[in-house]
């Protein structure tokens, strides 16, 4: 489905002329750098003139949204705590793309993931938190993985349109997660917001050492430099690749693609439900409806501008968090409503997808052939 | 009968007064989303449209004193929102897809930064017809108190029915939608046929939003909608590209979505998340039934990215 978005092929990567320079037989690479970042750039643009047509000035808003994500050292701590479950959910949409899949249910995943976890955590206490931990990561991956799967067979066993499930699927779990914590999972003292129960002070998995970045932040570079192995470096990978290429060849080749959806939509899965485990176990300690604040879509966004690329992930991932982290600096300094990081969000988006279109045709770049 | 006690009625017919009431954003969107999705393109960003659309009606009915008005703003952000989507979608390589999730985050993010100073002030909203004047039952007048918009919508799907069969308007869109190559072959721009196409979509989506916030719930907030303009989107798909099913399966939706404030207001209160998701889980379960792994499904334009 994503063939042409995702795989824009570069006239000048196949077949580079000998006497090409520099430019022009590093062309593909520069442009998957250069093209993403003049959106970006394009995107603060017009997001400043959207600002100035409230009255703000522009130049205050980049500095404010500047200091805010990553100005001073408290800053990149709360950047780099909300890019741990922004680099998570991201992977969920990323693996599946490999597969020409467009997974956008990760929100859904992350929901039923905190959901596993906490009831990990309740049904273990007393023991030592580690046990309860690595529940917890279990149960967490396991919940999320099992959401996302039952998109992909779906899609693998009923013809359903994967995109539209997941994210039926993400109102459904709300609703999954609104009935239990309002009902058999909630704490009777939590009287304004219906919550569970707390996990407890001894099995939160608390900050790296020195800093107040939550140890989230380890789990998403492992799960990004683990997925890169995966898809560039196995056997596995390249498989997905093939059959995300071409399905038809991949058949061909005796390439089971059902297996291969399955898979890869469990994992995709596993990593926002990991991203749900870690918002309860290092953030919230308990379950309720403060979860659901778009991480899921906002990783969505994150994969499609790192280019389903998982390293790229996360410096992406660093920088939407960034923008998210400075939302409140931005309320409280210029008066702007909490929603402008949504609208920057969707302006760096779009701006994103339509750049797609410069792939290959940047002149300076371009090989003889 | 006359005091108004009749007892579990109340259930059935909270639903009926659903499905009329309930479904009439069901079935814009989706009628909207049929004239799009025929011309070969699909736009995923209506949930962004719906929101956009309740928001600009709310506040222009606000400023203006008039609803009308603020159902027209409403359809013209709509055509706007769906301009800017096929306007990125006719740039190369650029996915329909990918367009419609950004301008879903779009959509609803510019909504709520326009729509903050909204949601303290009570605005016009549009009047009811009564059709249940002959009875005595308040429930029953409840139920059968029709808007107008409402009716539009149902006069609009056997409309849209005829013109996609018989008028040159519709064999355009149909063509396009089916043979891209057959579209140019008659000497027509295929993009310029789906940019009117994917405007006029909006503008239904658009209107289908001035609903929720000026009749039912009549209000505006940032959770007005929640996933009710994917689910429109998902319903063209197993209404088969039909108009005239795209009236039934609204119909069937907005009863199902009435269900959960209906058992409520019996006392029946547990599960009342549960049967709020309904719509959705109806959704995905008519998918299950009625997609296979085998074959495209009958009706589906050609062109269509989504069902290939």
């Amino acid at each position: 489905m994503t063939t042409e978005a995702a795989d824009p092929v570069d006239a000048a990567a196949i077949a580079p002329a000998a006497d090409a320079g520099f430019l022009q037989r590093h062309g593909a690479s520069i442009e998957y750098i250069l093209i993403p970042g003049a959106a970006l750039v394009a995107a603060l643009v017009v997001f400043g003139i959207f600002v100035a047509l409230f009255g703000k000035n522009p130049l205050d808003l980049y500095w404010y949204m500047y200091y805010g994500a990553f100005g001073t050292w408290f800053s990149w701590q709360n950047t780099l705590s909300r890019a741990a479950p922004l680099i998570l959910t991201a992977l969920c949409t990323a693996l599946p793309a490999q597969l020409g899949m467009v997974i956008i249910g990760g929100e859904g995943a992350l929901l039923i993931g905190a959901l596993a976890a906490t009831s990990a955590a309740l049904a273990l206490q007393g023991m030592p938190p580690l046990v309860v931990q690595v529940a917890m990561v279990i149960a967490g991956m396991t919940g999320g993985g099992l959401w996302i799967l039952l998109s992909g067979g779906l899609r693998q066993y009923r013809g359903v349109n994967e995109t539209i499930s997941s994210l039926l699927l993400v109102y459904i779990a709300l609703a999954i997660l609104n009935h239990l914590v309002e009902g058999v999972m909630r704490d009777p003292a939590s009287l304004n917001k219906p919550s569970t129960r707390e996990i407890g002070a001894a099995n939160m998995i608390g900050s790296i050492p020195g800093t107040d970045v939550h140890w989230g932040l380890v789990f998403g570079l492992i799960l990004a430099v683990a997925s890169y192995v995966l898809i560039y470096h196995t056997t596995f990978g390249f498989a997905a690749r093939v059959a995300g290429g071409n399905i038809r060849a991949a058949k061909i080749v005796g390439l089971s693609v059902g297996k291969l959806i399955l898979t890869v939509c469990f994992l995709a899965g596993a990593c926002a439900g990991l991203a749900g485990m870690v918002e309860v176990a290092a953030v919230q300690g308990r379950t309720n409806a403060n979860l659901a604040v778009g991480y899921g879509f906002t990783g969505i966004l994150v994969a499609f501008l790192a280019r389903q690329n998982p390293l790229a992930i996360i410096p992406v991932a660093i920088l939407l968090g960034g923008i998210n982290a400075s939302g409140g600096l931005l309320q409280r300094r210029l008066g702007l409503p909490d929603a402008s990081v949504l609208v920057l969000q969707g302006i760096i988006f779009i701006s994103v997808l339509a750049s797609d279109a410069l792939y290959g045709r940047i002149g300076l770049l371009k090989g003889k052939s | 009968m006359a005091d108004g006690n009749i007892g579990l009625w109340t259930v059935p017919l909270a639903v009926l007064g659903g499905a009329i009431r309930v479904s009439t954003p069901f079935l814009f969107v989706s009628l909207g989303e049929c004239i799009t999705e025929r011309s070969g393109r699909i736009n995923l960003g209506l949930e962004g449209t719906l929101v956009m659309g309740a928001m600009s009606a709310y506040g222009i009915s606000y400023l203006s004193g008039s609803p009308w008005l603020g159902v027209l703003a409403a359809g013209l952000t709509g055509a706007l929102l769906g301009a800017l989507h096929a306007g990125i979608c006719s740039l190369p390589r650029v996915n329909d897809v990918a367009v419609g999730i950004s301008l879903m985050l779009f959509g609803t993010g510019l909504a709520f930064f326009l729509g903050k100073p909204l949601i303290e002030p009570t605005a016009a909203r549009l009047p009811a017809i009564d059709f249940g004047w002959w009875s005595d039952v308040p429930q029953v007048r409840a139920a059968l108190r029709i808007n107008v918009l409402f009716l539009i919508g149902v006069a609009l799907a056997p409309i849209l029915f005829w013109a996609f069969k018989t008028t040159r308007w519709g064999l355009l869109i149909r063509t396009a939608g089916e043979s891209a190559d057959a579209a140019r072959a008659m000497g027509h721009s295929v993009l310029a046929i789906r940019l009117r196409a994917t405007m006029a979509g909006g503008f239904l989506a658009g209107i289908g939003g001035s609903f929720l916030s000026l009749f039912y719930p009549g209000s505006w907030n940032e959770g007005l909608s929640s996933g009710q303009g994917i689910t429109a989107v998902a319903l063209v798909i197993f209404a088969r590209w039909d108009p005239m099913l795209c009236l039934w399966a609204s119909l069937a939706f907005g009863g199902a979505a009435a269900l959960g404030p209906a058992l409520q207001s019996v006392g029946v209160t547990s599960g009342y998340h549960l049967f709020n998701a309904a719509p959705y889980i109806l959704t995905l379960l008519i998918m299950i039934i009625t997609c296979s792994p085998k074959r495209t499904l009958s009706g589906a334009p050609a062109e269509l990215s989504i069902t290939r």
